[in-house]
């Protein structure tokens, strides 16, 4: 079991980077304390802001539901520790790379105190499917890797596939970020039963288990925790340690072989992938009852003295997590939210950790400052690309703004996954450019629909206008007839009367 | 505490394009040697010379188009186009043909097209046909190889030098007393005249393989090559593709009819079929960029260089293998365009 199984499918690309992950997973998860004031921001997920339910002033229990889920696609919030709602207003958030948004703030009275379950757990398999979703939905769970999808809503997509089977993404690819390798050491458990929990949910009967062949007590855990829940519907493989190998239409690739088609989900192909911290989320949830109110985050970087792993209150301001990894260093440059491959830079600690913040990396030096040199086409960027795209040829189409050709060329095919930026001999920030170019796009494409509706607007007013001034000349018409007509009768029963009269 | 905002990704290869050429220019090194060992010291003066007018051509063009030179030169691209025109001219070349050359790559090759990344034709090769074809005649003075040829008369230093920068070799010698037809002349005009392959190799500038003092740059222009495929600067598509392209119609040609078709270790050994594998060909800027455009690129280059040696009126044709397929690369481009992940192919098993 432990053999390592390579008869997978093959990336195109990618790239072997320094791990750097060894540096904070010498100690184990550690908590951190309860701030004193806790930002919890209305949207830490894919889809509309969630809709506050309390009001300022008022005193709330750790667990308690603080927003809850609006529109079509959406997550709730809960308040992650007891104690006063003291605002709700905009406050930087990571998402606006430290500019504001809505948040609520509540400033914690320290008893971390927690309302009651709110039912009685019940135990899932007596849950038919869609009212598990539906339960899953009210647990705030969002896709923990760092997309945060709202999950319940990802497996109802899902549903109108034909999904065979799971897939528990455990491939955490980029450097310094090791919060789901701890979680795999030390809940593996919570992983395999959420998992089994999505099976239910999903109705399948298989499950592919991803994880790097880098990471042996995460996999050694995890075969405990499968031996004793004894369910082979459950596979574990290993895969080569390659970024951007956890992508999740990267992992399918690897695990199945197949490939999800552009502009396509993976449902397409059969597959669900989920995160383990999800996994583990939807464990907490439905078997213990418990919301999504924290979530394990690495703090890492030579801009930190002492990286680790902790497991931090949702709305807790990402300096208390460097506080508890021993402080900045006197060096630290730059703060990133995530990796050091796709994470935000942002420009100030007070952010909170939000349902996204799987790492916390503090870096003493930017390199992404040298000078951009002409591109010397040598074809470096279309190597490492994990989609087989020409990132050269789409440079040169999106400095000329060609819509047609960025097209024919993939522009939406990349995952920005940042490969081609990292290799480039000219120092050409090619992520940056072709997210660039790629809203550009999305905002012609708003630009026609709009042009598009203002123009069947127009002419439907056109066309009632038309119309309205038919029927008023058609009313016209019948009026004069009727008054003709009237007229007519009228002078006929004048005449009439008068020759009456004159009898 | 506060921060400043950058993009990702926020980490970076130590590859740069200064890095790149520098690489390029160290792994010419023991050929450069081995050129001079063999050679004599005019490969020296041809190269100071190039290298002084490549990068005041390169000054002045950045200057016409109206930006600083050193954004240009910091990238020592127009040294490398210099010391490719050095391996290309022969030994003995007057300055100003190397000047001609040197300044026609940079400025007309290289920045009337809109400077590096922008050329279509490899500046080196553009610069080298151009004398090539306007002073045939200056192209001919390759010195015999050392410990080839025992009647044959060495040009000291000072020579060498005058002659660079004068045309003029000392009284009482003739261009006859001082250089030697390369082996590829050899090839073509002796077996013009019917003579077989077998009496040709005899004569004393061949080699073992090819020519002699040629096989040598040879080698160490492929140890260079290697180096540079080992180092990532360079793929394996192009040098291999040029290779097949030049040796499996050899091999085939030499197979039916050993006698009017020189082995494959010949084409390999003579000329400029390494250099052109190796460091010409793989110019990334004016070369296709997928990798199945490179193979096919590459094929091309190797194939052209046989015809031209086989049939064309020229002894080699490595240059004109390049540019011609330089010419080609758009179409190749657009032809070999890989297949994107999730566009057709296979998805369900």
């Amino acid at each position: 079991m432990s053999a390592p199984t390579f008869d997978l499918g093959k990336l195109h690309g990618g790239m072997r980077l320094e791990a750097r992950k060894s540096q904070s997973t010498t100690q184990g998860i550690r908590d951190v304390p309860i701030p004193k004031q806790l930002i919890i921001p209305l949207k830490q997920h894919v889809g509309d802001e969630a809709q506050p339910v309390i009001s300022i002033g008022e005193r709330v229990l750790k667990g308690q539901l603080l927003a809850e889920h609006y529109g079509s696609l959406g997550a709730p919030v809960h308040a992650s520790s007891s104690g006063k709602v003291i605002a709700i207003e905009p406050s930087p958030v990571t998402r606006r790379y430290g500019d504001k948004a809505p948040c609520i703030i509540i400033e914690t009275d320290g008893e971390d105190q927690a309302i009651e379950a709110w039912e009685d757990p019940v135990d899932y398999r007596e849950l038919d499917p869609s009212s598990l979703m539906q339960k899953i939905l009210q647990g705030g769970i969002v896709g923990l890797g760092g997309a945060v999808f709202p999950t319940a809503q990802k497996l109802m997509q899902a549903t109108s596939g034909e999904i065979e089977m799971l897939i528990l993404n455990g491939v955490e690819c980029e450097p310094y970020i090791s919060c789901d390798d701890m979680l795999m050491r030390e809940s593996a458990a919570s992983i395999i039963s959420g998992a089994r929990i999505l099976m239910h949910a999903m109705s399948i009967e298989q499950c592919l288990f991803g994880v790097e062949s880098d990471k042996p007590e995460a996999i050694r855990a995890l075969e405990d925790a499968l031996s004793t829940y004894d369910d082979d519907r459950v596979v574990l493989k290993q895969i080569p340690t390659i970024y951007p190998s956890g992508g999740e239409d990267q992992l399918i690739q690897l695990l199945t072989n197949r490939e999800v088609p552009t502009g396509g989900l993976p449902s397409d192909v059969g597959c669900l992938v989920q995160n383990v911290g999800t996994a583990a989320a939807v464990h907490d949830w439905i078997v213990d009852g418990q919301p999504l109110l924290s979530r394990i985050t690495t703090i890492s970087g030579d801009g930190v003295l002492n990286p680790i792993n902790v497991r931090a209150r949702l709305g807790t301001p990402i300096a208390d997590l460097v506080e508890a990894a021993g402080g900045y260093t006197d060096r630290a440059e730059v703060l990133i939210i995530g990796g050091p491959m796709t994470g935000k830079s942002i420009s100030t600690d007070e952010v909170p950790v939000v349902k996204a913040t799987n790492c916390v990396l503090v870096l003493s030096e930017a390199p992404s400052r040298e000078r951009e040199l002409p591109c010397i086409r040598c074809g470096e960027c279309a190597e490492v690309c994990p989609v087989n795209l020409l990132p050269q040829q789409l440079y040169w189409h999106a400095c000329a703004d060609n819509e047609d050709k960025l097209r024919e060329f993939g522009l939406v095919d990349c995952i920005e996954c940042g490969c081609c930026d990292l290799v480039c001999p000219s120092h050409i920030p090619l992520t940056y450019d072709f997210r660039m170019a790629k809203a550009r796009i999305r905002e012609l494409e708003d630009e026609k629909a709009r042009a598009e509706r203002a123009r069947r607007r127009f002419e439907a007013r056109e066309q009632r206008l038309k119309l309205e001034e038919r029927e008023r000349a058609e009313e016209l018409q019948r009026q004069k007839d009727r008054a003709r007509k009237t007229g007519k009768a009228a002078i006929a029963e004048i005449l009439k009367r008068k020759r009456k009269k004159d009898d | 505490m506060q921060f400043e905002r950058l993009n990702a990704p926020h980490v970076r290869s130590t590859a740069s394009v200064p890095r790149i050429m520098l690489q390029v220019l160290l792994a010419l090194v023991p050929a450069a040697i081995a050129h001079v060992w063999y050679f004599g010291p005019g490969f020296l003066f041809n190269l100071i010379i190039a290298t002084g007018f490549c990068v005041a051509s390169e000054s002045a063009m950045m200057a016409a188009r109206g930006r600083p030179p050193e954004d240009a030169l910091s990238d020592y691209s127009a040294i490398v186009t210099a010391a490719l025109i050095a391996f290309a001219l022969p030994s003995l070349t007057p300055w100003w043909v190397t000047a001609i050359a040197s300044t026609f790559g940079i400025v007309v090759a290289k920045h009337l097209y809109g400077g590096i990344g922008f050329n279509v034709f490899n500046p080196a090769m553009a610069g080298y046909v151009v004398v090539l074809v306007a002073f045939p005649a200056d192209l001919n003075l390759w010195v015999a190889p050392r410990m080839g040829d025992t009647d044959y008369t060495t040009l000291s230093l000072v020579e060498t030098l005058t002659f660079t920068l004068t045309g003029g070799l000392p009284d009482a010698l003739t261009y006859d007393a001082v250089s030697r037809a390369t082996p590829l002349d050899l090839m073509k005009s002796g077996l013009n005249q019917m003579q077989t392959v077998e009496e040709i190799r005899a004569l004393p500038t061949m080699g073992d393989f090819g020519g002699r003092g040629w096989e040598w740059i040879g080698n160490f222009l492929a140890l260079g090559g290697i180096w540079l495929m080992i180092k990532r600067v360079i793929r394996w598509q192009i040098p291999l593709g040029v290779l097949a392209g030049l040796l499996v119609p050899a091999t085939i040609a030499f197979m039916i009819d050993p006698g009017s078709n020189p082995g494959p270790g010949y084409h390999l050994f003579s000329g400029a079929t390494i250099l052109c594998a190796f460091f010409v060909a793989t110019d990334p800027v004016s070369a296709a960029t997928s990798t199945r455009g490179r193979i096919v690129y590459g094929i091309g280059i190797g194939f052209l260089i046989y015809a031209i040696r086989k049939w064309g009126a020229y002894a080699d044709g490595a240059a004109f293998g390049v540019l011609l397929m330089n010419m080609a690369v758009p179409a190749i481009d657009a032809i070999t365009r890989p297949r994107i992940v999730g566009h057709g192919g296979a998805s369900r098993e």
